[in-house]
């Protein structure tokens, strides 16, 4: 116990020897970088530049291969299109994977509020307008009874949106009979549904409003969560839920409006999917959820939360999107466009798994 | 005369299931001075340290803020109080820049309809505030506030996080473990703050297990042991091998010639 003694009675000294140490700190020596080196920086400081730069580059080379008709306007505004559902549900997804969660839902949200809106208008002779807005509060619904059982449950939201998107789905063919609204009687009856199909010529290719719905709900959710408070709390929920809440950031409350927004685009998304089908069927958009995190993830935001970007998830949109065109057109069999997303996806994981590390 | 104390709490208890942290604690936190919290693992620091900060509530006891009974029911009440508190995990969000840090629970807005109605960030004046507030602590020199603090090293993010509370402290910085990650001349620099801030006036509370840094900051310090405080001691009174004594039971804090409690400061 001397030795504490000792240090008391000279405390004044304790630092003192270390007055005159050099004022080096430890640096990086700037000659060592190799270029992959360097491409590794870039990446690490711009996370979105792997899948722009992926984007462009699959443009490009489809381009050589498939040629004139692959560059032509109206190709691209068709690829715009087939991006649109799989664009606004990534958009929820993200939200969700920004905070560290997953949600299996986002398929089942849409359709049961395609569904509600369709049967409230069609079958019931609702004013479409409020059909449309019943059928965002079921998809608000839904997001929010999400989010309640991941907060005050404490549940994994894997296994809470698992359990809800059977549910879900069980209620979405109750609640429609399995049966499928024919497109004439949405035509006749309320063609406010389909007014997202409709298009209008731009630049020699057609865009329809759901795909100007879907760049708009972008620029929102974009303009959110960098430019508000609340686009903060979400990246700190995501990144360090501890840390953030003793920063004074109620996270319950951050969560329950993340899964709660989630599934106000959901819905949104389904009467975006009415206007691209045309009919209304119980039984649309089943691949949806996985394309929906597969955007996500080749956009290059991390399962582990709090980061990541929404044009991110745009960009692994149009990727899919890009390569699916383009493999149809080279004249490839619909199962190697299945076979590449994979591929992508597999690829996409391992090089941001590779720009994340830092100390290489 | 001794003046009113800042932080007086009184009886607190907090136990998790059948496990009890806090065994009816005490503190009492006078103006302008450095109180030192020590005490072996599980004494209950953290605890009593989270307990007036917000981060948890206490089973029993109150906490009262300059005579008036507080309780705080999350970190957001007590830093509204002005009580900040620097974290033993830092609370920093590693993805997020040092500025977005710096504000963090606390964002500025743009004034005018930008900010009322579509909730802007004034992210210019938030990164320039939190550049001048980080140089004029002098605490560490940074390049880009925009860095993302997973990018620096533990020093410097304990840095930001030492530099938070003190430039947002009105009337209390906590500080618990402050120096725990630190480097030497990182270390004496958060000590120097601590002074520094003391010498504003605000009074600081210091948790460590840094025995000379804590002797050597200290104008009291509070000893710890099974969740109660058992002794309040001066380094001019007590030496280490005392204070580690009574934090480990191999001594009675009574038995020691200067007694287990000393006065409280004098007031200023």
């Amino acid at each position: 116990m001397s030795e504490f003694i000792d240090h008391n009675k000279k405390k004044e000294d304790y630092y003192s020897v270390a007055r005159n140490a050099g004022e080096a700190v430890a640096e990086f020596s700037g000659e060592k970088f190799s270029v992959a080196n360097k491409i590794h920086r870039f990446f690490h400081s711009q996370p979105v530049a792997a899948p722009a730069v992926v984007l462009i580059t699959s443009i490009i080379v489809f381009g050589l291969i498939v040629g004139d008709r692959f560059f032509h306007p109206y190709n691209f505004s068709l690829i715009l299109q087939q991006v649109t559902i799989i664009g606004i549900l990534a958009v929820a997804q993200t939200l969700i994977i920004l905070t560290a969660g997953i949600d299996l839902s986002v398929g089942a949200i849409m359709v049961i509020s395609s569904v509600v809106m369709g049967r409230l208008a069609i079958d019931f002779g609702f004013p479409p307008v409020l059909a449309i807005v019943v059928g965002l509060f079921v998809g608000a619904f839904f997001g929010a009874l999400n989010g309640f059982f991941t907060v005050r449950f404490k549940m994994p939201p894997m296994i809470v949106t698992l359990g809800t998107w059977n549910i879900i789905y069980a209620l979405n063919i109750w609640y429609s009979n399995s049966e499928t609204i024919r497109s004439g009687d949405v035509r006749n009856i309320a063609p406010l549904l389909q007014w997202t199909g409709k298009s209008f010529d731009f630049l020699g290719g057609r865009l329809t409003y759901g795909s100007i719905l879907m760049v708009l709900i972008f620029v929102v959710v974009w303009y959110a969560l960098n430019w508000t408070a609340w686009g903060r709390h979400v990246y700190a929920t995501g990144d360090d839920p501890e840390a953030a809440s003793l920063s004074g950031i109620r996270t319950g409350r951050i969560l329950m409006s993340v899964y709660t927004l989630a599934g106000v685009i959901c819905a949104i998304c389904g009467w975006v999917i009415i206007g691209r089908i045309g009919a209304i069927s119980p039984a649309s958009g089943t691949t949806a959820n996985l394309d929906s995190i597969t955007a996500v993830v080749i956009g290059g935001t991390s399962f582990f939360g709090g980061r990541g970007s929404i044009y991110g998830a745009l960009f692994g949109a149009l990727i899919v999107g890009v390569f699916r065109n383009g493999l149809a057109l080279a004249g490839l069999d619909v199962l190697w466009q299945e076979f590449t997303v994979g591929a992508l996806i597999i690829i996409a994981v391992a090089v941001d798994q590779w720009i994340r590390k830092v100390g290489t | 005369m001794s003046a009113q104390p800042i932080i007086k709490a009184k009886g607190l208890v907090k136990h998790y299931g059948r496990v009890v942290a806090l065994d009816h604690a005490d503190l009492d936190l006078y103006p302008g001075e450095v109180l030192g919290v020590i005490g072996d693992n599980g004494a209950g620091k953290s605890t009593l340290i989270k307990a007036i900060s917000g981060a948890l509530q206490v089973n029993a006891g109150e906490i009262l803020l300059e005579n008036k009974p507080v309780s705080f029911k999350n970190p957001m009440e007590a830093r509204d109080a002005g009580i900040e508190t620097v974290y033993q995990n830092l609370a920093v969000s590693p993805a997020l820049s040092i500025a977005d840090n710096l504000y963090l629970g606390r964002e500025l807005r743009v004034s005018g309809i930008l900010g009322k109605v579509f909730r802007m960030l004034d992210k210019k004046t938030m990164q320039r505030q939190a550049r001048e507030k980080l140089s004029g602590l002098g605490l560490l020199t940074i390049q880009n506030i925009n860095q993302a603090i997973e990018t620096l090293s533990g020093g410097q993010r304990q840095g930001v996080a030492v530099a938070r509370a003190v430039a947002f402290g009105s009337r209390v910085v906590i500080m618990d473990e402050p120096t725990a990650a630190l480097g030497v001349k990182e270390s004496k620099l958060v000590i120097n703050l601590i002074k520094d801030v003391r010498d504003q006036g605000m009074p600081v509370i210091l948790i460590s297990h840094n025995m000379p840094q804590v002797f050597e900051v200290s104008d009291r310090i509070q000893i710890l042991r099974l969740g109660k405080r058992v002794a309040v001691v001066k380094p001019e009174t007590h030496s280490m091998s005392d204070a580690v004594s009574i934090m480990t039971g191999a001594l009675d804090p009574n038995d020691h010639e200067a007694g287990a409690f000393c006065s409280p400061p004098e007031g200023k």
